[in-house]
């Protein structure tokens, strides 16, 4: 026998390599066929403080971090104390003896392992680590072909310190074959074949690898957690694609030079995290104002101000969908998992090339530093959309409108070098030829321009397919949501269908404009909405309640936010146990404690 | 990337003139800045399709829309890093970003040792009228602390007094000096000019585009309806001495530093450093080029 899935979770001082240990395990199981999804947390402290690296093994797609600890592996004393009350009933301890006194008693399995002092039997310190993974490697019933193959791969270049580190991860191997039994509770064996084809990757390696499979060729950015990932990725590849990377002097700095460079043409785009994208703010107006195309990714964190920058939330979602001065319009998108940050930046791309707007993007914290294994990418499938330029052939001078009042209110733009179609892209409000204009008149006509992009892309986004949505259709249970939540959502839900608990879930990838076409359809013969944000005034709950107040009140739909503010994700359990509380109260009649309509009275 | 036709007939001022009229008042300085940028363009035989000016907010900023070359009128103070964006991107274009004082030495203010020290190829002409001109007449990091009592004397005749609150209270802060500054954050050309003497200030521009590299240029451009200085430069204005050597970056600053001297002409130049864009240039060239497939097959199990 063998498991479905094993949630391992090391805690230990950063620095000391548990992260390594984490990162070099979950890539001997991907590498061997089974699937990964990856959960960290950081220290605030630079060097030393507590770390925490889980992973979750599966043999089937793996769909969200998991709830409980299956094995606890604690480096240090802290890494056992904070952790061991997650540790499930009959799961594992392991602990390094020469560093941790196991507190007495508990309904768990523990094993003492000397690292440190295996470690010094080899004569090589800083092999501990890898004493660790060739433990766990055995433990967990992993192939050590497929270990060796990931030292050597991960020393890369370093081939002189190859027997050293074989040596180390040799000496945990067999040091769990000779003192511990074999445990199938503890293991998860990796498909025969090898498993179908996967990427392994981690959030902010698929919005940067979508950003360049987008085309994009230009990127500024000032350091942030957790955006940081993402520049240090692209300032790597893509100077080696002939693009341009420059780190700014700031985020004022970084976006302007990003909408300098998308104005000469170049697809252009910069990330950052909530206190950056503040800054960003007024230069998002101005990409809006001059309709210069302009994509920014925002790795959500949690806290206002500098608040917890290691640590995950969805708070800035009002932020990106409001914030500016006066009306400027944008698109929001919200990729759902790792795979899907990827794509979504493919149609973030699309869309600012397509509609010559600004473009934010939502990830988080959680959802793009962890690691996961996703489907093979059809590049011949990428769709770059190509931005509408004036055709070259009128005569020289013959009034090129920069800003035309067209239909659906795109306006060919000239890129800087064509003959004949010099125009000044201005921030001030300005007529169809870009000429400075109060007019009243004018304010309207362009105001109504720059919103009308906005309703030519409601009509064509059905096509972009930016709604995921899955569960039974016929139940009276929904849960709408965005973002990096849906991991946790898909795995209650198979919960609560194991125990007969019908449930529909509906992400949108796209929160500016709404998908109405999609999500009015799904309210219908809906009786109960939960709402699961990781955020304490339940926004996306708030933009639902406002934009389709009128079908939820009509259909006296109940509203359940669940809001989580930790600072951390989801786990699936507190999930599931939402969706049991309003299955009961549907059944029993309890209503939910607030109304729509009561709500709406009171404000 | 985009092709241009070449140019037949030599340009002409009124090619260049985009049709709006300026906005400024009649007699501000900015027109002086405007004339000779014309000039320097038609003079250096630039394509008008390959020209690029950035700028930031203020009376100053309006300059763009004058034109009849390609434009970006920004946000406020951010002129710098727009154009840096611009020229890494499109190397081919010459690209001039245009400030007041304001825009350039307060709320830009920390942009510049940026664009100095990435020696970024762009021209960088701030229109120094030392006030405030679109927001009428507040004191700037270039404002001498007596503005108020200037401004009384008379001797900025016809000026309107601005807002007296702020230029009063001015006297309590020292005025900023942008050449020594931008000599210390090594700009690889410091120059600076008048508005009311064209002839040099077209060549320094004209200097400033053929530079391979940042060229400040601080024009002082009098505001004639706030701080009506024409007499103190027509009084004040000398060249700087025949001797001076460009190279010479220390006694650039010492040049700088003189009281009531108002030096034109180029403190310092630097040809030797490398541009921002050929750096990149550089680099990228010694990178293995890489593609999609290769990157994805990197991820691949
Ligand atoms: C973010 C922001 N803050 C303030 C303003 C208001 N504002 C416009 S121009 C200006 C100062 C203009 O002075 P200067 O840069 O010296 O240019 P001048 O008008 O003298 O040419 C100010 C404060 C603004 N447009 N944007
Ligand atoms: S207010 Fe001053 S700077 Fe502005 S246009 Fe008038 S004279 Fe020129």
């Amino acid at each position: 026998m063998s498991n479905e899935s094993l949630v391992i979770r090391i805690g230990g001082e950063a620095g000391e390599g548990i992260v390594t240990i984490g990162e070099t395990l979950v890539r001997i199981a991907a590498f061997s066929g089974l699937e990964v999804f990856t959960f960290r947390t950081y220290p605030a402290e630079i060097i030393g403080g507590q770390v925490m690296y889980q992973a979750r093994i599966g043999r089937e797609q793996v769909l969200s971090m998991g709830d409980d600890v299956d094995i606890l592996v604690a480096a240090n004393q802290l890494g056992h104390d904070e952790h061991i009350g997650e540790l499930r009933p009959g799961g594992l301890l392991v602990y390094d003896s020469d560093a941790v006194t196991p507190a007495e008693g508990g309904d768990h399995l523990s094993y003492a392992v000397p690292f440190t002092q295996l470690a010094r039997e080899i004569n090589f310190l800083r092999g501990r680590n890898l004493i660790v993974v060739g433990f766990l490697t055995s433990l967990m019933g992993l192939p050590l072909d497929r270990a060796e193959q990931m030292v050597r791969r991960r020393l890369g270049k370093y081939k002189e310190l190859l027997p050293s580190n074989l040596e180390a991860l040799h000496k945990g191997y067999t040091h769990h074959q000779e003192h511990f039994a074999e445990r199938p509770e503890f293991q998860i064996r990796p498909p025969e074949d090898g498993g179908e084809e996967r990427l392994v990757m981690t959030g902010a390696q698929a919005i940067a690898l979508g950003a360049l499979a987008a085309g994009c060729r230009f990127y500024a950015g000032y350091p942030i957690t957790p955006a940081t990932d993402i520049m240090e990725f692209l300032s790597k590849e893509l100077p080696r694609m002939g693009g341009t990377i420059i780190q700014a002097e700031d985020e004022i700095a970084a976006v302007t030079m990003a909408i300098g460079a998308s104005f000469g043409g170049v697809k252009a785009m910069t990330a950052t995290s909530g206190p950056g994208l503040a800054l960003m703010i007024e230069a998002l107006g101005l990409a809006s104002m001059t309709e210069v195309p302009l994509v920014i990714v925002d790795a959500q964190r949690a806290g206002p101000s500098t608040g917890m920058p290691t640590k995950t939330s969805q708070g800035d979602l009002f932020l990106a969908l409001y914030a500016g001065a006066d009306e400027a319009p944008r698109f929001v998108l919200a990729p759902d998992s790792v795979e899907d940050s990827f794509y979504q930046m493919i149609n973030a791309f699309n869309l600012a090339e397509r509609f010559q707007m600004p473009v934010i993007l939502l990830s988080d914290q959680a959802m793009a530093t962890r690691v996961e294994t996703i489907r093979p990418i059809d590049l011949s499938q990428i769709h770059q959309e190509k931005r509408r330029i004036p055709s070259l052939d009128r005569p020289e001078g013959n009034g090129y409108l920069r800003y035309a009042l067209t239909e659906d209110g795109i306006s060919p733009m000239a890129i800087p070098g064509m003959p004949g179609m010099t125009y000044t892209a201005e921030g001030l409000e300005h007529d169809e030829s870009g000429a400075p204009s109060y007019v009243p008149e004018v304010h309207r006509a362009m105001t109504e321009k720059r919103f009308r992009k906005v309703e030519t892309a409601r009509k064509e986004l059905h096509r972009w397919g930016l709604v995921n949505r899955w569960g039974d259709p016929q139940a009276e249970i929904a849960i709408l949501s965005w973002g990096s939540t849906q991991s946790a959502v898909r795995e209650a839900m198979e919960r609560a269908a194991k125990e007969g608990i019908l449930v529909e879930a509906l992400f949108t990838k796209i929160l500016l404009p709404m998908p109405d076409y999609e999500i009015r359809p799904f309210l219908e013969g809906k009786r109960a909405i939960i709402v699961p944000e990781l955020n304490y005034q339940g926004m996306f709950a708030k933009v639902i309640e406002h934009r389709y107040s009128e079908q939820i009140i009509r259909n006296n739909i109940q509203v359940y936010r669940l809001n989580k503010y930790e600072g951390l994700p989801f786990k699936p359990g507190e999930i599931y146990a939402k969706i049991v509380e309003v299955a009961q109260r549907l059944t029993a009649g309890v209503l939910a404690d607030r109304f729509l309509d009561e709500k709406l009275a009171s404000v | 990337m985009v092709t241009t036709a070449e140019r037949v007939a030599p340009l002409r001022v009124k090619d260049l003139k985009s049709g709006i009229k300026p906005i400024w008042c009649p007699g501000c300085g900015d027109y002086g800045i405007l004339s000779s940028f014309f000039q320097a363009i038609i003079n250096l035989k630039l394509d008008p399709a390959k020209v690029a000016v950035v700028s930031g907010i203020g009376c100053s900023g309006r300059f763009p829309a004058f034109a009849r070359v390609y434009g970006f009128h920004g946000v406020h103070g951010r002129a710098l890093p727009t154009a840096t964006g611009l020229k890494v991107a499109r190397p081919d274009l010459t690209v001039f970003a245009m400030s007041g004082d304001g825009d350039a030495f307060s709320i830009g203010g920390g942009h510049i040792a940026h664009a100095a020290r990435r020696n970024v190829d762009i021209t960088y002409i701030v229109m120094d009228n030392e006030i405030y001109g679109l927001t009428k007449g507040q004191p700037s990091a270039t404002s001498p602390p007596d503005i108020l009592e200037l401004s009384l004397s008379g001797k900025t005749k016809g000026s309107r007094k601005g807002m007296v609150g702020l230029l009063d209270i001015h006297k309590v802060e020292e005025a900023l000096n942008p050449i020594l500054m931008a000599l210390a954050y090594n700009a690889s050309f410091v120059a600076r000019a008048f508005s009311g003497r064209p002839k040099e200030l077209t060549a320094i521009i004209e200097e400033g585009v053929r530079h391979k590299g940042f060229s400040f240029i601080q024009v002082m451009s009098p505001c004639v309806t706030f701080f009506n200085t024409y007499n103190h430069f027509r009084e004040t204005v000398v060249p700087l001495p025949e001797d001076h050597d460009p190279s010479d970056r220390m006694r650039a600053m010492a040049l700088a530093m003189e009281p009531n001297k108002t030096y034109v002409g180029i403190f310092y130049r630097d040809e030797t450093r490398p541009s921002l864009e050929e750096r990149l240039e550089e680099y990228r060239q010694q990178l293995s080029p890489t593609s999609m497939e290769e990157l994805l097959a990197r991820f691949t199990r």
